[in-house]
């Protein structure tokens, strides 16, 4: 359902976790469907013997993917106009994910309703790995 | 990433939702999406990004008969790039989207690369910073403009601590 304007106050809040327990398996699904393939995030051998890294982690446009995941559940589908992201930290298989969305305006434009939300997704430990911004279209 | 032709395919959808960790019937159901407000299959926020698999000569992906930088009988495929040799590695700083006009399945998408800025800075975990900002914008078969990416890039010095 998407978001109205006379339901909606500054400060509200939506939090999803996005993922439990992150497999190595849902980033190769992720390889697959988006097509980086980079090894970085599939492959442990490279990963660890060549590039120097404990073991693979996750594309940052995966948790950006999960992160936009909460974002529609709680907007509604179709309803974004605008979403970015900056990547804050790597994300490991075994991360558990949750996604927040914070309203911070609420306003019209061209006769349109908006809403401004900030984004933040944190692991488990509840250090920040995504941070970002998203508007979408709301109803009267 | 620029490319001539993207084809918004049903199955693709399908795969990218299940990749990450979403089962809104909008992106695999074309009947539960009709009654949905957009009225059709649409893809996640993402999703254009995965124009990489359409991209000639994307380097992430690999080319048959060329090798490979990933692992095999070795660690590796390839040399390492001597003047890349300090451990440093390509990341991917940010991603923006501006969402213009709905995507469906049928859609071809053409992606146009426009250049960004560049800057560096001193980084804490990753010594020196280099960014590279790229804009693409995707325009439908009928020439609208459907989504503006604004991808920032980021080459660190040696591997993040």
């Amino acid at each position: 359902m998407p978001l109205s304007k006379a339901n909606l106050s500054v400060g509200d809040q939506h939090s999803e976790q996005v993922v439990d327990n992150l497999t190595r398996t849902q980033i190769i699904q992720y390889a697959g469907a988006s097509g980086d393939y980079n090894p970085l995030h599939t492959d442990e051998i490279f990963t660890t013997q060549v590039a120097g890294y404990p073991t693979v982690f996750a594309h940052g446009m995966l948790s950006m993917g999960l992160t936009g995941k909460m974002l529609t559940n709680y907007v509604g589908d179709g309803r974004l106009t605008n979403y970015g992201v900056r990547f804050v930290s790597q994300v490991w298989p075994g991360d558990s994910l949750t996604a927040t969305a914070t309203v911070e305006g609420i306003r019209e434009e061209d006769g349109v309703n908006l809403v401004d939300l900030s984004v933040s997704t944190v692991n488990q430990d509840g250090a920040e790995v995504v941070k970002g911004t998203a508007t979408a279209r709301i109803d009267d | 990433m620029a490319t001539d032709h993207f084809p918004i395919e049903a199955g693709h959808i399908m795969l990218f939702a299940r990749s990450i960790g979403d089962d809104n019937p909008i992106y695999h159901d074309a009947d539960a999406a009709a009654g949905t407000e957009p009225g059709h299959v649409i893809p996640p926020p993402t999703f254009v990004q995965a124009s990489a698999q359409f991209t000639d000569g994307y380097s992430l992906r690999p080319v048959v008969g060329e090798p490979w930088f990933g692992s095999g009988k070795e660690p590796t495929g390839v040399k390492r790039e001597s003047s890349g040799g300090s451990g440093g590695t390509g990341f991917h700083a940010e991603q923006h989207y501006e969402y213009h006009a709905p995507i469906q399945p049928g859609d071809v998408l053409k992606a146009v690369d426009k250049p960004g800025n560049s800057w560096s800075r001193e980084g804490r975990r990753g010594g020196t910073l280099q960014f590279n900002e790229s804009i693409t914008e995707y325009y439908n078969q009928d020439g609208v403009l459907v989504v503006t990416a604004r991808s920032v890039g980021v080459q660190t010095s040696r591997v993040v601590e």
